[in-house]
């Protein structure tokens, strides 16, 4: 088969017209931007995205539209229920889930929820990453940069992280609980707390991996002072699966701060609704009225099902072995 | 006097359970402000552990030992603390890598590690180091330099990266530039863009340049001097017209032998050296050359040899040298 000549200068025009916009395209790629081209392209990312963004709406839009108070007992007020009875009616036209055991809408309480569950996950995992990015930046940058010294005191950070990576969330919990009185930020804390040794170990093991790499060695050769190259260079190529994990930590730390506030670590205050809580609280009338056991657990499965798909989502963007 | 006079300087790495491994044997040689020295030699000789040793890069661990002196301008190099050594490094004397990419970071832009050797060094603030870097990029011939600043290595290519890495080297106008192997990543037409780029800063910036390779072309093209090594020593010294004219040494023999020639006939095989570097002391017991050695005599066992001067000043280290007068025949 042969082309006419006219024909083949064209194709090989339009061969050249794209691959000089492919270029244009690529102008100003960062490691950023081409994971977000990636995470695009994978539809977990997509379905976790959408999952949480709805969950933040609601979080933090959806207090000011819901239909009732959550302190408002009109079900008990109005007679309808009757929880010592086992009288909790179920969902209606104008209570969309039905009420609690206090006769309040729980429709309202499981979107006010929403936001404590955010607000509190989310704090409890940056504690656990600002200490964990301080305690294994610091450990990483030592035994990575610091010779005999800095690697004397990685060794004292990391045995120190040790220490915590032995501590039970719930014994911790339960001990910070006991001194400060059972609230919300004793489950922060402790939650957050458990999380800073997978944090600390992760930055660490990849910033000694960074700083035997000949860009460190470069800018060595450069006289860069070994805080600014541990800055400046070694810490933004480390930081990738820090954030992946910070993602899935989220995750985690919703279902962990549930379980404690079901324990009763939490605030013991069921005015403030909060899905663990709400759990907790739908014990007792399990067999008359599961669905108020079943939403809350929903929401939480949910809610940590988006952070765990769009963390693994990252995971995959990042990797510098799956990048082209 | 010279700008760098290294003496017998020796690097030796010991880890337990393992013999200790002589990676640099005592090396000396000099170099002079604005002059082209070349360290040739093959894998393993100790070419880029020497370039290490010089700018205090070895990393400081228990089992690693650098002896010797370097006199750089009336301080001695090796002996600097790590302080005064940072300051000397990028400023006084600064080195290019062997692989650009990797050498680059790849997630800050070009121009922030441009700009940052001038923050650092030159106490400029970040609008005077973003020009200048500007005025650097666009003097090391890359295109479009305001543009460039803001692009990742990836985005630029083989040649360009080189090109930025020696911006970075070159921008507080080191007396003293090492380049280990500056073009060994690139593609041929490209290393001589680079090799061509590189003699043009040293002729108009002044500055020394010891070029660190195992491409005898590449020392052919722009070297003064040339040192050659093996197995940790300079076994062999002179300025270049001398040492391609009569060459003494038989590795240096080996090494030209071996170059692949566009005018040698159809089927013709090249002309290796047997065997392969020892690596564990090998200037114990004689020559290290010698189980390699076409021209070996029972001398170069026993006592290693010692460097032969000349009254011309071409140096080589060996009992039994290629005479003068095969020059013609070897060469052909």
């Amino acid at each position: 088969m042969t082309l006419a000549p006219g024909r083949g200068k064209k194709v090989k025009l339009d061969r050249l017209a794209e691959l000089s916009a492919v270029r244009d395209d690529e102008r100003g790629v960062s490691l950023w931007r081409e994971a977000m081209r990636r995470l695009r392209r994978n539809p977990a990312a997509i379905v976790g995205a959408v999952i949480l963004v709805l969950f933040v709406l609601v979080a933090v839009v959806g207090p000011f539209f819901v239909p009732y108070g959550t302190t408002d007992t009109m079900g008990i007020r109005e007679g309808v229920v009757k929880s010592g009875q086992g009288i909790i009616p179920g969902p209606s036209a104008d209570h969309w889930l039905g009420y609690d055991h206090q006769g309040r809408d729980e429709f309202s309480r499981l979107v006010v929820g929403a936001r404590q569950t955010l607000i509190v996950g989310i704090v409890s995992t940056l504690i656990g990453l600002t200490i964990g990015v301080f305690l294994g930046g610091l450990a990483g940058a030592a035994a990575g940069l610091g010779g005999r010294w800095g690697r004397a005191l990685d060794n004292v950070l990391m045995r120190i992280v040790d220490m915590m990576l032995s501590l039970p969330s719930l014994l911790l919990a339960v001990s910070v609980a006991a001194l400060l009185g059972p609230s919300i930020v004793t489950v922060m804390i402790a939650v957050g707390v458990v999380s800073v040794p997978i944090f600390a170990r992760l930055l660490r093991g990849s910033m000694i991996a960074q700083a035997n790499r000949d860009y460190v060695l470069a800018a060595s050769s450069l006289g860069v002072r070994g805080s600014k190259i541990a800055i400046s260079h070694i810490l933004p190529n480390s930081l990738a699966p820090v954030i992946v994990q910070a993602t899935l930590t989220l995750a985690t730390a919703i279902i962990e701060v549930a379980a404690l506030s079901f324990l009763g670590l939490g605030n013991p205050d069921s005015a403030v609704p909060e899905w663990g809580l709400m759990l907790a609280d739908a014990q007792p009338y399990l067999g008359i009225r599961p669905g108020l056991a079943i939403y809350p657990a929903v929401g939480i499965i949910i809610t940590a099902l988006g952070f765990t798909l769009l963390g693994e989502a990252m995971r995959e963007a990042l990797d510098p072995k799956l990048r082209r | 006097m010279a700008l760098l006079d290294v003496q017998d300087l020796s690097v030796t790495f010991a880890r337990r359970g393992q013999r200790t491994v002589h990676a640099v044997d005592g090396v000396s040689f000099n170099v002079d402000a604005g002059e082209v020295v070349g360290l040739v030699g093959e894998s393993g000789c100790g070419k880029s552990v020497t370039s290490l040793a010089l700018m205090g890069l070895l990393p400081r661990q228990r089992g690693v030992h650098v002896g010797g002196t370097a006199n750089f301008d009336g301080t001695d190099l090796l002996s600097l603390d790590q302080r005064s050594m940072r300051d000397v490094r990028g400023r006084d004397v600064a080195m290019i890598f062997q692989d650009p990419l990797s050498s680059l970071n790849p997630v800050v832009p070009i121009g922030l590690q441009v700009t940052e050797v001038l923050v650092r060094h030159r106490d400029m603030g970040r609008d005077a180091a973003r020009k200048e870097a500007v005025e650097l990029l666009d003097r090391v011939g890359i295109p479009d330099p305001r543009r460039r600043l803001k692009e990742y290595p990836h985005q630029l290519s083989g040649g360009m990266r080189q090109r930025a890495l020696i911006a970075m080297a070159v921008a507080c106008q080191p007396r003293l530039l090492i380049a280990d192997e500056p073009t060994t990543a690139l593609d041929v037409t490209i290393q001589a863009q680079i090799l061509e780029l590189l003699k043009e800063l040293v002729r108009d910036l002044g500055t020394a340049l010891i070029m660190i390779t195992h491409d005898l072309g590449v020392v052919a093209g722009m070297c003064d001097t040339i040192n050659v090594l093996y197995a940790g020593r300079v076994v062999e010294t002179a300025r270049r017209r001398e040492l391609f004219a009569g060459r003494r040494h038989p590795y240096t023999e080996g090494l030209l032998a071996s170059i692949p020639r566009l005018d040698a006939g159809r089927g013709e095989k090249l002309t290796p050296i047997r065997g392969s570097v020892r690596d564990v002391l090998p200037w114990l017991d004689g020559c290290a050359f010698a189980p390699r050695c076409d021209r070996r005599v029972e001398a170069c066992v026993g006592e290693p040899p010692a460097m032969v001067p000349t009254h011309t000043g071409h140096e080589y280290r060996c009992v039994n040298p290629v005479p003068l007068a095969s020059k013609e025949e070897a060469g052909a």
